[in-house]
């Protein structure tokens, strides 16, 4: 049965009629043409599809847009400044070679913020465990640890970045 | 998915009524049963979204323990200061189910009523005397397991609350599979007085009690009184990522790493 799913994605509201079983993801990169969320393995477990939905990450391949009705979603289109200005732990990736095909990115960049916010100051060993439902298929973890460690570091420069989010 | 008409609830009594239903399923965080409903393992008419009923979300701390609204998910059970500070080893428990992004969605009631043999909350609810709160009668921990995804609920029930005892000392140890995260074997270790409670998750087709290592560890309070006490591999799991015997060498291995954690 259609329904109609009012939410705020990206700080903007958005209204669609869609069917009830249709999944967050799928609303997102369908519906509202934001493809930067993806779909690795579509059965809970790599992490590609991380978003967030009022603040914490979720991984938007389980969960139904229904169910997200009236919160506040970000997604990695969401990260960046109007200007285009690199969110601070996207520009941590970048620099420390912390993805190779991308796949994995926008889920890992997504775990991270979240991660960050929740705990700012983090250990290596801390970061390796916490990122454990993002896989890449890539890097071997190395540089993305590295990416996640100077993130968190830039972000304490920028508190109402994150405040914001 | 096949499809489903989807309903929010804002009170306990109209989620029971919604669930009169035909073929009507209660929705907790998700993480189990939409992953189900994606490979169309089931087939509900009417999915019941539990995530607005105040009632049933929260910690409380009562006379001689913890009360847990049934849908607290296991993320704010894990961060919880009261948690923390009445019963550390559930908050620990809780902390290490699946991954961060389970834990911001997955509930305590929607993985007690699942009861998948591998799961983590299990092995709290049979060692730390609970009692299940559900809408209609109260249910003994001990009595609420009956079988590999079987629980001793009616279809149309709802947990609403788990009640759970304030042990002197208790520890909590798994050794999780490195994929799904599940326990291969996980032990919950909780002393009340004299008594000692020994229960086991992953093991089995559904979580028990090891009475051995209850016995030696009622005798004795410590680790190495678990030296040489062996559990019997015969009818424990079996599959591509431990024998049974396997199993039953990890079960005395994990209390004996529970012991450790003791707080
Ligand atoms: C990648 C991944 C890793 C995981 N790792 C672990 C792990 O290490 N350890 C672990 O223990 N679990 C693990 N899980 C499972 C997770 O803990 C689930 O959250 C949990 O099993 C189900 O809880 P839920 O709230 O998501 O319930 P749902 O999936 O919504 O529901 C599960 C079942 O319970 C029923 N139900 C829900 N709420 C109630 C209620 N209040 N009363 C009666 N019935 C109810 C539903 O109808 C359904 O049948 C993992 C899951 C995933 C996806
Ligand atoms: S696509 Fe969601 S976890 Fe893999
Ligand atoms: S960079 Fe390719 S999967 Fe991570």
């Amino acid at each position: 049965m259609p329904s109609r799913v009012t939410m705020t994605v990206n700080g903007k509201t958005v209204s669609r009629e869609v069917e009830e079983r249709t999944l967050l993801v799928t609303f997102l990169r369908d519906h509202l043409g934001l493809t930067g969320t993806h779909v690795g393995c579509d059965t809970s477990q790599c992490g590609a599809c991380v978003v967030h939905i009022d603040g914490r990450s979720v991984k938007a391949c389980t969960a139904l847009a229904v169910q997200v009705e009236g919160c506040s979603v970000t997604t990695i289109e969401g990260l960046a400044a109007a200007d285009g200005t690199l969110h601070p732990m996207q520009a941590a990736f970048r620099e420390h070679h912390g993805l190779q095909c991308g796949f994995c990115t926008p889920g890992m960049v997504m775990s991270a913020v979240d991660l960050v916010r929740e705990t700012p100051d983090l250990t290596e060993q801390e970061v390796r465990n916490a990122l454990d439902g993002n896989i890449c298929r890539c890097t071997g973890y190395h540089n993305i640890v590295k990416a996640v460690l100077a993130g968190a570091e830039a972000m304490k420069a920028e508190p109402s970045r994150i405040a914001a989010e | 998915m096949y499809a489903f008409s989807y309903q929010r609830p804002k009170t306990l009594a109209e989620a029971a009524n919604a669930l009169k239903a035909e073929d009507a399923k209660l929705l907790g965080g998700g993480q189990t049963l939409l992953p189900t409903l994606k490979q169309r393992l089931a087939r509900p008419s009417d999915l019941i979204d539990l995530s607005a009923i105040p009632d049933l979300k929260g910690v409380r701390e009562v006379a001689g323990g913890l009360e847990i609204g049934a849908f607290t998910r296991h993320a704010e059970v894990g961060q919880s200061e009261v948690v923390r500070r009445v019963i550390p080893a559930l908050a620990g428990l809780a902390g290490n189910i699946g991954d961060r992004q389970v834990r911001h969605m997955g509930t305590l009631g929607g993985s007690i009523a699942n009861a998948d043999p591998a799961a983590d909350y299990p092995a709290a609810v049979v060692a730390l005397k609970t009692v299940v709160v559900t809408d209609r009668r109260e249910i003994p921990g001990d009595d609420f397991f009956t079988g590999m995804f079987e629980t001793a609920l009616q279809p149309d029930e709802i947990v609403t609350a788990v009640r759970f005892t304030k042990p002197d000392q208790a520890g909590y140890a798994k050794f999780r599979n490195p994929a799904s995260r599940y326990a291969v074997v996980g032990v919950f270790v909780a002393k009340f007085g004299a008594e000692v409670r020994v229960a086991v998750t992953g093991a089995g087709p559904s979580v028990f009690r090891a009475d051995a290592l209850e016995a030696a560890l009622a005798a004795d309070f410590r680790a190495e009184a678990l030296d040489g006490v062996a559990v019997d591999a015969d009818g424990l799991n079996a599959d591509i990522h431990a024998s049974a015997e396997y199993r039953a060498h990890l079960v005395t291995v994990m209390a004996k790493r529970a012991m450790g954690t003791l707080e």
